[in-house]
């Protein structure tokens, strides 16, 4: 199988891969997948609760190529949105970006469920905080 | 010494075609085209002699009797469904049964399928965790409706070779027929249909360094005298076992590839054997968690199947394919998004199957290459490993299997 020169850059320079401490101010956490499956997404998003905006994001993957592929490109597709902005990120706009054949294309639908997951811990964690701190200083 | 890149370590699939042996075939192509049918004229008599000595060379290879035993197919595809379903109709009145093993080829594996659906009853007995079969399994498997075992020789992923004259000799004892396919094996191993009770074996020659299109058929012709059904009809080529001319410049060339085998096996299986054990050492005493996949003596000396935890086999390979071609068990290089079941069934889960990496060594391999490829090999590991959520967790001291994972 060929892999798109998006793929293979993704894969060769992956950006934005680390972690954040789980329990560093603003961060949220997804861990999506299964061993099993062959396919395990980490992928953090650190938000500043002034702005709301998403500052920074890191990934850890266990995959193929295009699931590393995937998930770098969501890291990098994140920083600077907003949550709304966030959640409106869809597996195909990944697909397209990186030409992934029919086959890959559940490594997309997985970054796309470790965007949710990391938002959906985000939003346990710190949105109703930042909410209050909002409410306070207003 | 620099190496030359690609480097090629992926031997299970195919074989580069030894220089002699292109040698020997050119002439087949041009002056001696002849069809080796053509009984009346010269022609066709040194197309015959030529597609006989490959038939002699051949049988020579596997200790075959009679170089008559030898059909001529299109590829081990060909030969393992020729003996299974040339077998089930042929035995049809004597038995409806087939014991095979788990771990075959898909070219086994498949046209069991298919005999099922035509009321064969194949039962495939399990491998331990060594990748080998157990012959008393196998002995259980049979009954008084079992018309063949067929038991690969050496596995295509794993390397593992069986107890193939166990089962030689149980096969005689129950009066089954016994094909194996040794596709992997000739060549490279000492075979020896007579020694070892084969009563049917597929072989191809582009994994003996000869070229792709053709392969054989062992079929035993006395003690006992074994009987086909043939697929394909017309012209009754290959004393009607397997109709249409055979390719002869493929035969010389397969043939030859078999003599060369002959002549340096002992030598080059040692030579392999060492390269591969220094492979093997290296990346096992480098790199923490991986294992060996398989039987540890009783394999193809140019055999290594490693599984590196937490880290997939495909983004391995991604790592190296500009440089080293090597194989992997992993799903992400299947159509079918399965792990291999040859790797799963020796039940290691099914995520050290997801991280197995094959690797291939041959006649043409070097000693430079050897540790190049296990250089790059230990550095992509680590990499990937850098960025795995996996190795993380289980470096915090984190079970894997204990965190509920949501699959998709």
């Amino acid at each position: 199988m060929a892999y798109s020169d998006k793929v293979i850059d993704h894969y060769q320079n992956p950006r934005n891969v680390g972690s954040f401490a789980k329990d560093m101010a603003g961060v949220g956490t997804g861990l999506v997948g299964a061993p099993e499956c062959g396919d395990v997404m980490k992928l953090q998003i650190k938000v500043n609760l002034d702005t709301g905006l998403i500052e920074d994001a890191r990934f850890k993957t266990f995959g193929c190529g295009s699931a590393i592929a995937s998930s770098s490109l969501a890291t990098e597709w994140l920083k600077g949105k907003s949550i709304d902005d966030a959640q409106k990120i869809k597996n195909t706009d990944i697909v397209n970006e990186l030409k992934l054949p029919p086959v890959k294309i559940h490594c997309s639908v997985l970054a796309e469920d470790a965007i949710k997951a990391a938002i959906q811990d985000f939003q346990e964690k710190w949105a109703r905080k930042r909410v209050a701190a909002a409410a306070s200083t207003s | 010494m620099a190496v030359k890149l690609p480097i090629f370590m992926d031997s299970h699939s195919t074989t580069p075609m030894d220089p002699r042996v292109l040698e020997d075939m050119i002439p087949y192509f041009t002056e001696k085209f002849g069809h080796p049918g053509s009984r009346n004229h010269p022609f066709g008599w040194e197309a015959e002699a030529g597609m006989e000595r490959a038939r002699e060379q051949l049988a020579k290879l596997i200790g075959a009797r009679d170089p008559k035993e030898v059909v001529f197919t299109s590829g081990g595809t060909e030969s393992d469904n020729l003996a299974l379903k040339g077998v089930a109709e042929m035995y049809r009145e004597k038995g409806d049964h087939i014991v095979t093993t788990v771990i075959e080829h898909r070219a086994i594996l498949d046209p069991c399928r298919r005999l099922e659906k035509q009321g064969v009853r194949v039962t495939y007995v399990p491998v331990g965790s060594d990748g080998i079969v157990d012959v008393d399994q196998i002995r259980r498997a049979v009954t008084d409706k079992t018309i063949l075992i067929s038991v690969m020789f050496a596995n295509n992923e794993i390397g593992t070779i069986q107890p193939v004259e166990e089962i030689g000799k149980l096969a005689k004892e129950r009066g089954v027929l016994f094909h194996t396919d040794a596709a992997q094996a000739v060549g490279k191993i000492p075979v020896d249909v007579e020694k070892m009770g084969i009563d049917l074996l597929t072989c191809t020659a582009h994994k003996i360094y000869g070229p792709k299109g053709i392969g054989a058929l062992y079929v035993r012709r006395k003690a006992p005298r074994v009987r086909i059904a043939a697929m394909i009809d017309g012209g009754g080529h290959e004393r009607g076992t397997r109709s249409g001319t055979v390719p002869v410049p493929l035969a010389v060339g397969f043939g030859r590839a078999a003599e060369i085998c002959r002549e340096v096996m002992g030598e080059e299986g040692a030579r392999l054997g060492k390269l591969r054990d220094t492979l093997q050492d290296r990346i096992l005493s480098t790199v923490d968690e991986t294992y060996l996949n398989g039987h540890p003596d009783k394999r193809l000396p140019h055999n290594l199947n490693i599984s590196f935890a937490y880290v997939e086999g495909e983004s391995v390979l991604m790592g190296l394919n500009k440089e080293v071609a090597l194989s992997s068990g992993s799903a992400c290089t299947s159509s079918t998004l399965e792990p291999s079941y040859v790797i799963a069934a020796l039940g290691v889960g099914a995520d050290l199957a997801h991280s197995s990496i094959r690797f291939g060594l041959h006649r043409f391999t070097t000693e430079e290459e050897v540790a190049y490829v296990t250089d790059r090999t230990i550095e992509v590991v680590k990499r990937l490993r850098d960025m795995s959520p996996l190795y993380e967790l289980a470096k915090e001291g984190v079970d894997i299997k204990s965190i509920q994972w949501k699959a998709e």
